[in-house]
């Protein structure tokens, strides 16, 4: 018997376009916006990347699996997509330092997939009919029931994800030569902020995602990171007045993604649902300040409103989408605070715009040797 | 920063013959770069001294120099134009050389012409491997242990020092002449005597051989403003130890994790930072050790247009010859559009959705003698690259795009199954190491020694395993009951049809029926740079086995070019040259034109080139199921040599039509009976021959012929197994020896005209009307193969009887033949009497050499023949006739230093290079003439 027929699986759009491939993963059934991601490398860390929470993810290179799992390169403790979705899934692993496969983690993580689909027609499909919701299940062989239930999956417009992801608890992680005191509020931190910041000598400590301003300032950081994350920004009024605070202490402030979009909030823009999001790690961003140029890494489906920027008295572009022309970065006209669409922490993905967090620590040395005013 | 107005005018310079190691790549190179520059209004003049390339095609720049690659030419170009800037990155280590050279001459700086897409600096410090290494150190990026040795007791004491296994090589070569591998004081000696002796600094490097690492390389593409990206990454399936010219390789990177991949991109760019301050493309390889630490050592670094930013251009649509001469004259590359999308920004960095796989391809059959083991120093003449939505598909197609007598990788009744042979194979690899990785999986000879022996990657091994169970799945059933699943899972993994009815013990056909009628059919899907994520503009196609068909059929008249495959001996250059003006002049009629070839270095397969591209094997089945698809109201045969026109039977079989001289008439010239009967009703007289089954007929038919003997087989290229005997002995072996490669071959016995003089002419003919496009004589007598000899166009002592005779008898067989399109006559004349030895109704290796020497467009004129679209009489023929034009034949034996040098009936050479002199005064003819005396004197 061929691998095709043994275990069937389906893939159902939200429109009724159905896909038919072969099961990865456990047994199941499992639903969520399907997104596509172009990057070549870094499934691993992509697949456990908090801001995927809730989404299927279709990895567009051919292969996926093949150097397995290697205990680090981990964003999050375990898998975040709700589902993947590729084209040829490789069962066998080749890295020496790889402690399983890509089967065993999906398994281990009670997560599923689909392979053998023909990504790049579901990819054109999106593409042309924007970002949508599907279903994915080796269980239920009856397309007609999937359909129904593609229909019922709620859309990612207006919905609060952060809460799921971000950590219960406040937990300290020390830099390397612990100079400088960066409090972190997650809304679904990938581990590499962290370890971006621990690298550059920052002691960090994680706060959840409901902590009060108030609360996070008492513990007199030097710094203010806000963390990247899945779900819409715009559902998170709470997040956004306690960021409005934050930034009204006159702290440096960094923020990363959807950190990114709740700053942008806080101080009168506005943010929407972009018809197809970006997210791959070939994206071309040039910033405005310095003319240069640098390929970053990039996952979001919302995006800060350039219209809203026009006259906005507090806050001014300095990141452009060469693609696009997409608001991709922003920062205070007055304030040490600044934040960006991409992602400079990169895994998976390029190290050009690391530069980001220098500057950020830069930015907190300079401030605190300045007089409080 | 926008383009730098101050440059008007710029100079590129060509990579000359071809030679193993820089091969065709460097036309496209030269092409687009030319294309690039006068789309923004610049000047460009061109110099090369290969007549077969699109790039010195009056079309392509402003001012052609068909001239020696030497300082006196540049000094003469520069004296006649007022030449801005100078770009030598497009004509590989040739031009870098020679722009040295001017540099040190000062000529630059006396004609105040600017250097531009790399600086001297990066070039000397590049090559300068003791220079390189130091500063990789001062940078932080790891190389192996290195020292270089100016003196045999220099690089004894280093080898002391580092111990075995050792790498050497000379500094200042090409394609890693004088490099070698060696494991003992015995081999190390004998290497280093020889890369001091290549090396033109009497130079060479000593490496500390990083055995089975694994090699990688990445292609980079930086601007002024200091903006850079990586165009492509591609692994090397063979790991380190063989010349990565001479390694299957693969891209997108298959088994580099994220974090490693990334450390490699950092150290790319750190290191094309360090070497200068240009706006270019680099190329960078990096060996990555297989445990744990993957610690990345650097390797070497080009700066510069490359072999594999050539692959890495048509593995990812990314054009980045096209893009680097844009940023040569200062553009950004955020101010430039992607090429393909024509929407989004050329500065970023392709990803594929798709597995390229290349594979070298060797000509090791030409060289009796040559050691050939692969190893540092690079061997093979060509490659081809294969397109697939999983690796497994790349492979099976590269493996179908060799022409090496193979269906694919396995499923053909070929494989070894000798297990001592299979093993020596896999250590000692040379061109079928591949074909025996498979034999030994399916032996059973286990993973562990295989990977053991070779150190390819695990994951490539276990692809390939996968292949033969596969197969063995296959086996169980015939082609009645097997299921649809089953059938499209092997045409989803790149099997051919013959593949899977060697499997399923059926006809080709009937496997292609079943799947027909299963409704297994071919797609079509876009290399677009970007995993589909934004609307591609580009017509660049490949098949695969999905639900998507994404090439769309136009109801416009179309016509299919079918190229030549991977370069070879006797096949090269001239025929992609003759495909491409094929394809510009079905445009000019108003056809859409659709490109067929799989040979990644070549001007046919560029994007830009015909209507639409499809990226496939010159392989019956792919051809097929492309004409079914796109339904052309013709094929052009006769312009893709030899592996074109060997599928006009099929084509004919098929009904489909080929456009030009008939098959009947293609088959008639290749027939030697035939031929010969048709010579003879036209009174033109030929060498005496006969056709033999067996070498007991060869002998019975040379008594009747006579001593000297030329044995030949029937349908081959560029003479392979040529011979010529000269007693019954010889005649005996040679017969036999064929009869074992080739069984059931009609062996042709000519009797050899011993002294005669040869000429060929080439002309065009509407089947009416003939007109010859030139005569060329050569110098050596008869019995040297035409494409390894010196000719002379037009003739230098052909008296008039004589040319009369070659005229009318060129006139006389093109209309027998009934040709219509280009035709290609040998002769060989003896006491006045001019005698045919062969003809053959397609474009020849001299067609671009008479075009560029008469300044005439005649594949142009012969394609609108073929099309029907014009007569011979239409065209207004003003070749410019002044002097001669000598054609050099170019070999690549420094790659082979044991082999036998003599030349003879079967085709040695690699290129060609032209040199126009006034009169037969010229001392250049007058050497080569006088060295003709050595061959008589024989």
């Amino acid at each position: 018997m061929s691998e095709m027929d043994s275990n069937i699986a389906y893939l159902v759009l939200e429109d009724g376009t159905v896909f038919q491939g072969v099961g990865v993963g456990k047994t199941g059934t499992t639903s969520g916006e399907i997104a596509f991601n172009t990057g070549m490398t870094g499934y691993q860390e992509i697949f456990s990347d908090p801001s995927y929470f809730g989404q299927i993810v279709i990895m567009t290179t051919s292969h996926i699996g093949n150097y397995g799992i290697h205990p680090e390169e981990i964003e999050s403790d375990s898998i975040k997509v709700a589902g993947i979705v590729c084209k040829k899934f490789s069962k066998v692993d080749s890295r020496t330092s790889s402690e399983m496969t890509l089967q065993e983690y999906l398994v281990r993580d009670g997560k599923m997939g689909v392979s053998d689909i023909d990504t790049r027609a579901l990819v054109r499909h999106i593409r042309e009919k924007g970002a949508m919701n599907a279903v994915i299940s080796n269980e239920i062989k009856d397309v007609e029931k999937l359909k129904a239930m593609a229909k019922e999956v709620p859309s990612m417009q207006g919905m609060e994800l952060a809460s799921f992801v971000s950590t219960k608890s406040v937990f300290d992680t020390p830099g390397t030569q612990p100079s400088v005191k960066v409090a972190l509020l997650d809304v679904g931190v990938k581990l590499s902020i962290i370890r971006c910041l621990n690298e550059r000598g920052c002691d960090v400590r994680v706060f959840p995602h409901d902590t009060k301003a108030d609360e996070i300032l008492s513990w007199n950081p030097d710094g203010i990171m806000l963390s990247n994350g899945p779900g819409d920004p715009s559902a998170m009024p709470l997040v956004v007045e306690q960021v409005k605070a934050l930034v009204d202490s006159n702290i440096p402030l960094f923020g990363i993604c959807l950190g990114h979009q709740l700053l942008a909030l806080s101080q009168g823009l506005s943010t929407e649902k972009m018809f197809n999001g970006h997210r791959g790690i070939n994206h071309p961003i040039k910033n405005l300040l310095t003319g240069k140029c640098e390929i970053t890494s990039q996952n979001h489906g919302f995006v800060v409103s350039q219209e809203s920027l026009k006259g906005n008295a507090n806050m001014e572009m300095t990141h452009v989408h060469l693609n696009d022309q997409t608001v991709a970065g922003i920062q205070h006209k007055s304030k040490p605070v600044f934040s960006v669409q991409y992602h400079p922490e990169a895994s998976a993905g390029p190290h050009d715009s690391r530069y980001l967090f220098d500057q950020f620590v830069a930015l907190i040395k300079e401030h605190k040797n300045q007089p409080v005013a | 920063m926008p383009r730098d107005t101050s440059i008007r005018s710029v100079l590129i310079i060509g990579s000359g013959p071809i030679v193993i190691g820089q091969a065709c790549e460097f036309d496209y190179a030269g092409s687009q770069a030319a294309r690039s520059l006068r789309e923004e209004g610049i000047e460009v003049t061109l110099i090369n001294s290969n007549p077969a390339t699109i790039m010195t095609d009056p079309v392509m720049a402003d001012n052609v120099y068909l001239l020696p690659l030497e300082t006196e030419s540049i000094e003469e170009i520069l004296k006649k134009h007022d030449i801005d800037a100078v770009l030598p990155t497009m004509g590989g280590q040739t031009a870098l050389n020679l722009c040295i050279k001017c540099d040190e001459m000062g000529l630059w700086e006396e004609y105040g012409v600017k250097l531009i897409g790399v600086d001297i600096a990066a070039i000397d410090i590049t090559e300068n491997r003791e220079e390189f290494r130091l500063l990789m150190e001062r940078i932080g990026v790891p190389m192996a242990r290195q020292a270089t040795a100016k003196s045999f007791l220099e690089g004894k004491e280093v080898a002391q020092d580092f111990g075995y296994p050792l790498c050497i090589r000379s500094s200042y070569t090409l394609g890693g002449a004088g490099a070698a591998f060696v494991h003992t004081p015995e081999e190390f000696e004998v290497s280093l005597t020889r890369g001091l002796h290549l090396s033109p600094i009497h130079e060479v490097m000593i490496d500390k051989a990083l055995l089975g690492w694994k090699e990688f390389e990445l292609e980079l593409l930086r601007d002024k403003n200091d903006n850079v990206v990586i165009i492509c990454s591609i692994e090397n399936f063979d790991p380190m130890g063989i010349h990565t010219g001479d390694s299957i390789t693969v891209a997108p990177a298959m088994t580099l994790s994220d974090s490693t991949y990334q450390r490699m991109r950092d150290m790319a760019i750190k290191m094309m930072r360090a070497i200068g301050d240009f706006a270019g493309g680099c190329n960078v390889q990096f060996a990555v050790s297989p445990d744990d630490a993957e610690d990345i050592y650097a390797i070497e670094i080009n700066p510069r247009v490359s072999r594999s930013s050539a692959l890495a251009s048509k593995a990812t649509g990314y054009p980045i010859a096209k893009i680097a001469s844009k940023l040569a004259i200062g553009y950004n590359l955020d101010e430039l559009d992607n090429q393909i999308t024509k929407t989004t920004s050329a500065y970023f960095e392709p990803t594929l959705d798709y597995v390229i796989v290349k594979i070298p391809r060797w000509n090791f059959d030409k060289f009796q003698g040559a050691d050939r083991e692969l190893g540092l120093q690079m061997k093979s003449v060509g490659e081809v690259m294969g397109i697939g939505r999983s690796f497994q598909e790349a492979l099976q197609k590269a493996c179908q795009s060799l022409e090496v007598g193979r269906n694919g990788l396995g499923a053909d009744g070929k494989e070894l199954r000798d297990q001592a042979a299979i093993l020596h194979s896999l250590r000692r690899p040379s061109w079928n190491r591949l074909f025996h990785i498979y034999d030994a999986i399916k032996l059973g000879i286990p993973f562990r020694t295989i990977h053991e022996i070779t150190k390819i990657d695990l994951w490539f091994l276990k692809q390939i395993e996968e292949l033969i169970l596969l197969e063995g799945e296959i086996s169980k059933f015939d082609v009645s009951n097997i299921s649809r699943d089953l059938l499209f899972e092997a045409k989803q993994k790149g099997y051919a049809d013959r593949q899977i009815a060697h499997l399923l013990k059926c006809l080709e056909s009937e496997v292609y029926n079943r799947r027909d009628e299963l409704k297994i059919n071919r797609v079509y899907k876009l290399v677009d740079t970007c995993a589909a994520e934004f609307e591609a503009m580009t017509p660049y196609y490949y098949s695969t086995f999905d639900e998507e068909n994404e090439s769309i059929k136009s109801d416009k008249k179309k016509i299919v070019v079918l190229g030549s495959g991977p370069n070879r001996i006797g096949q090269g250059i001239e025929f992609d040259y003759c495909c491409v003006h094929g394809v510009l002049a079905a445009k000019e009629c108003g056809y859409e034109t659709i490109m067929i070839n799989c040979n990644p270095e070549t001007v046919s397969t560029d994007f830009d080139t015909a209507d639409k591209l499809y990226f496939e094997p010159v392989f019956w089945e792919h051809i097929f199921d492309i004409i079914r698809h796109e339904d052309p109201v013709g094929v052009i045969v006769q312009l893709g040599g030899q592996t074109a026109l060997k599928l006009a039977e099929k084509l004919e079989r098929y009904g489909i039509k080929i456009l030009g001289t008939s098959y009947r008439a293609l088959d008639l010239a290749e027939d030697r009976g035939s031929f010969s009967s048709l010579l003879e009703s036209n009174n033109i007289p030929f060498p005496k021959f006969g056709v033999v089954e067996s070498a007991e007929q060869a002998l019975e038919l040379s008594d009747d012929l006579g001593f000297p003997l030329l044995v030949r087989p029937s349908y081959v290229l560029g003479g392979q197994k040529m011979k010529i005997v000269i007693n019954r002995e010889d005649l005996e072996t040679h017969v036999v020896n064929i009869l074992h490669d080739l069984p059931g071959n009609k062996i042709l016995l000519d009797h050899f005209l011993d002294g005669a003089i040869e000429a060929e002419a080439d002309a065009i003919c509407d089947g009416k009307d003939v007109y010859i496009l030139g005569i060329m004589q050569h110098i050596e007598p008869a019995g040297i193969h035409s494409g390894d000899s010196f000719g002379v166009l037009p003739p230098y002592n052909l008296g008039d009887l004589i040319m009369a005779q070659i005229e009318e008898q060129v006139k006389t067989i093109a209309v027998a033949l009934e040709t219509v399109g280009l035709i290609n006559i040998q002769f060989a004349i003896k006491d006045d009497v001019v005698y045919v030895i062969e003809a053959n109704p397609r474009a020849s290796r001299t067609v671009p050499f008479i075009a560029k020497a008469y300044r005439e467009p005649y594949v142009n004129y012969a394609t609108k023949l073929m099309l029907g679209e014009a007569k011979v009489k239409d065209f207004n023929f003003k070749p410019h006739k002044e002097g001669y034009a000598i054609k050099i034949p170019v070999f690549s034996y420094e790659k082979f230093p044991n082999v036998n040098k003599e030349l003879g009936p079967e085709m040695k050479s690699t290129g060609e290079a032209i040199r126009f002199i006034k009169d037969l005064k010229d001392p250049y003819f007058r050497k080569i003439y006088s060295e003709r005396n050595l061959y008589l004197s024989k």
